[in-house]
């Protein structure tokens, strides 16, 4: 199995945990991954907030690339993924739209691949199953909330691989490394992704109901598929804590490192000391790590 | 609360050409919208909005463009798509909350949240600059543009720490390219806001792609 793998600028910066274990999991599971030479950025939130013809064409660029690899592309970010989708999904059908695409990016835009997200991937393609078959060290006693935000799997329109409301691929994945998964209320509500250096506020409110919703369920821990709920949950949960005298010490993890962690990689090599709430603790009580 | 009033005499023909082109640059019929109001209660940063987002809709019906290009609603919106996800009459609210704050900039209208666009602002001027986005240059034109000088130092200071932070943007091979992009959109952006302005029609090719 080869796919276009299109990291996306979070994975080079506030990510590198998550590009990590995102090439040791696919290694381990035979993903092959190929990255786009010279790949840009998607343009995310603050393109499409601006211009409707921008927020296609940037995410085009690297599918016109993808093609002439002749692989689907693999994004582990979940706002690549979804503004790859939509950019596949608008001009599906559109054939006055793709061409004027490609006139923007100097380059013909076919629209022959797919993009897909590294959860479906994982969780659809390759299966529960055979991740389980690689499990050395099981996530015994480890309760996570599987945490999807608002973009692996909306709108359903675009994305259309796991349910919009009540998504489960994330928890078989879990399950099949051992570990046990929380029946609770936040794992589709958005974190406030981009608005967490402009309205901070907001987002402490977004992520202190989240953070409270998964405590509430009995969750040791959350385990997420997107740079930015990570980011926001992790790093904002400190002020989190100090606005709404709380404590929750939730750690928060990629899938990946979890899956890697099950793989029986070096827990040292999975990117744990780059966290805010230092997740050692909690796994070294459990004795997974 | 004091109810608002709202001049729906003084509207006219403008409204209805409002509300036509938001409906074609969003792809989704508007008029569908029969305001249950579930976009509103599913949407999570409603508590902060001017408008709630059944209103923003009904604004757009009405052709009240002021009332629904100065709201705070279409900055604040985050694009999690809960509204277009649950909307039983299959409107896409949150592709019009987009068309919205495009037209908001595109036609000069003040933001209600400054900082926002701001973001914006910066994060795309980093993409366009070298392909890709630059986290600690956005944030510091970010700061120097807002004033927000002290803000997140403590969580920045970490990152950079932690290796997350990078002191040197990513330039990619083929960052002109990408720069070339942008000028294109920006042309071509030109020439629609100068036909519609004389009053010329506009393609709307975003109509048929939406399904």
């Amino acid at each position: 199995m080869k796919y276009a793998y299109y990291p996306g600028c979070s994975l080079h910066s506030t990510a590198t945990e998550y590009e990590e274990t995102t090439r040791t999991v696919c290694a381990t599971l035979g993903v092959e991954l190929a990255e786009i030479p010279d790949w840009n950025c998607c343009g995310a939130t603050s393109a499409h907030a601006t211009n409707h013809l921008l927020s296609l064409a940037l995410p085009a660029r690297d599918l016109a690339k993808a093609e002439q690899m002749g692989l689907d592309v693999v994004a582990p970010c979940a706002a690549c993924y979804n503004r790859m989708a939509q950019t596949i999904h608008e001009t599906k059908d559109n054939e006055v739209l793709r061409h004027k695409v490609s006139q923007v990016i100097g380059a013909e835009y076919q629209g022959t691949v797919k993009a897909k997200s590294l959860l479906e991937v994982l969780a659809a393609d390759i299966g529960p199953k055979v991740v389980e078959a690689k499990v050395q060290k099981p996530l015994k006693g480890l309760k996570v909330a599987a945490y999807y935000g608002c973009l692996l799997v909306r709108p359903p329109a675009v994305t259309g691989w796991d349910d919009a409301e009540n998504p489960q691929s994330m928890e078989r994945l879990m399950t099949a490394l051992g570990a046990e998964t929380v029946d609770w209320s936040h794992k589709t509500e958005c974190c406030g992704a981009s608005l967490t250096i402009s309205r901070t506020d907001i987002v402490a409110k977004l992520t202190h109901d989240i953070l409270d919703a998964a405590k509430a369920a009995g969750a040791d821990a959350i385990v997420c598929a997107c740079p930015m709920c990570q980011a926001n949950l992790d790093g904002r949960q400190g002020l989190v804590e100090k606005t709404y005298k709380t404590q929750y010490h939730l750690p928060v993890f990629y899938f990946t490192q979890l899956m890697s962690l099950a793989f029986g990689k070096e827990p040292y090599k999975l990117g744990f000391a780059r966290h805010s709430i230092d997740p050692r603790e909690l796994l070294h009580s459990k004795e997974i790590a | 609360m004091e109810m608002e009033v709202l001049n729906l005499t003084a509207v006219g023909p403008a409204g209805a050409a409002f509300a036509a082109q938001v409906g074609a640059e969003a792809g989704t019929d508007v008029f569908s919208c029969y305001q249950c109001g579930k976009c509103s209660a599913g949407c999570p940063i409603s508590y902060a909005m001017d408008y709630q987002p059944r209103q923003i809709m009904r604004l757009v019906q009405l052709g009240l463009k002021d009332e629904a290009l100065k709201s705070s609603t279409i900055w604040l919106c985050a694009s999690c798509a809960t509204c277009t996800t649950r909307c039983p009459r299959e409107v896409e609210i949150a592709t019009v909350m987009d068309t919205l704050r495009a037209m908001a900039r595109r036609e000069g209208y003040p933001y209600k949240e400054r900082n926002i666009a701001a973001f914006h602002r910066a994060f795309l001027n980093a993409v366009a600059g070298g392909g890709r986005a630059y986290e600690l240059g956005m944030i510091l034109s970010y700061k120097m543009a807002t004033f927000e000088l002290i803000k997140d130092i403590d969580l920045g200071l970490t990152w950079l720490r932690q290796g997350k932070l990078k002191f040197f943007p990513e330039r990619i091979h083929g960052a002109a390219a990408v720069r070339d992009i942008f000028d294109k959109v920006r042309e071509i952006e030109r020439k629609e806001v100068a036909a519609q302005r004389e009053g010329r029609p506009v393609a709307h090719e975003g109509t048929e792609g939406h399904s």
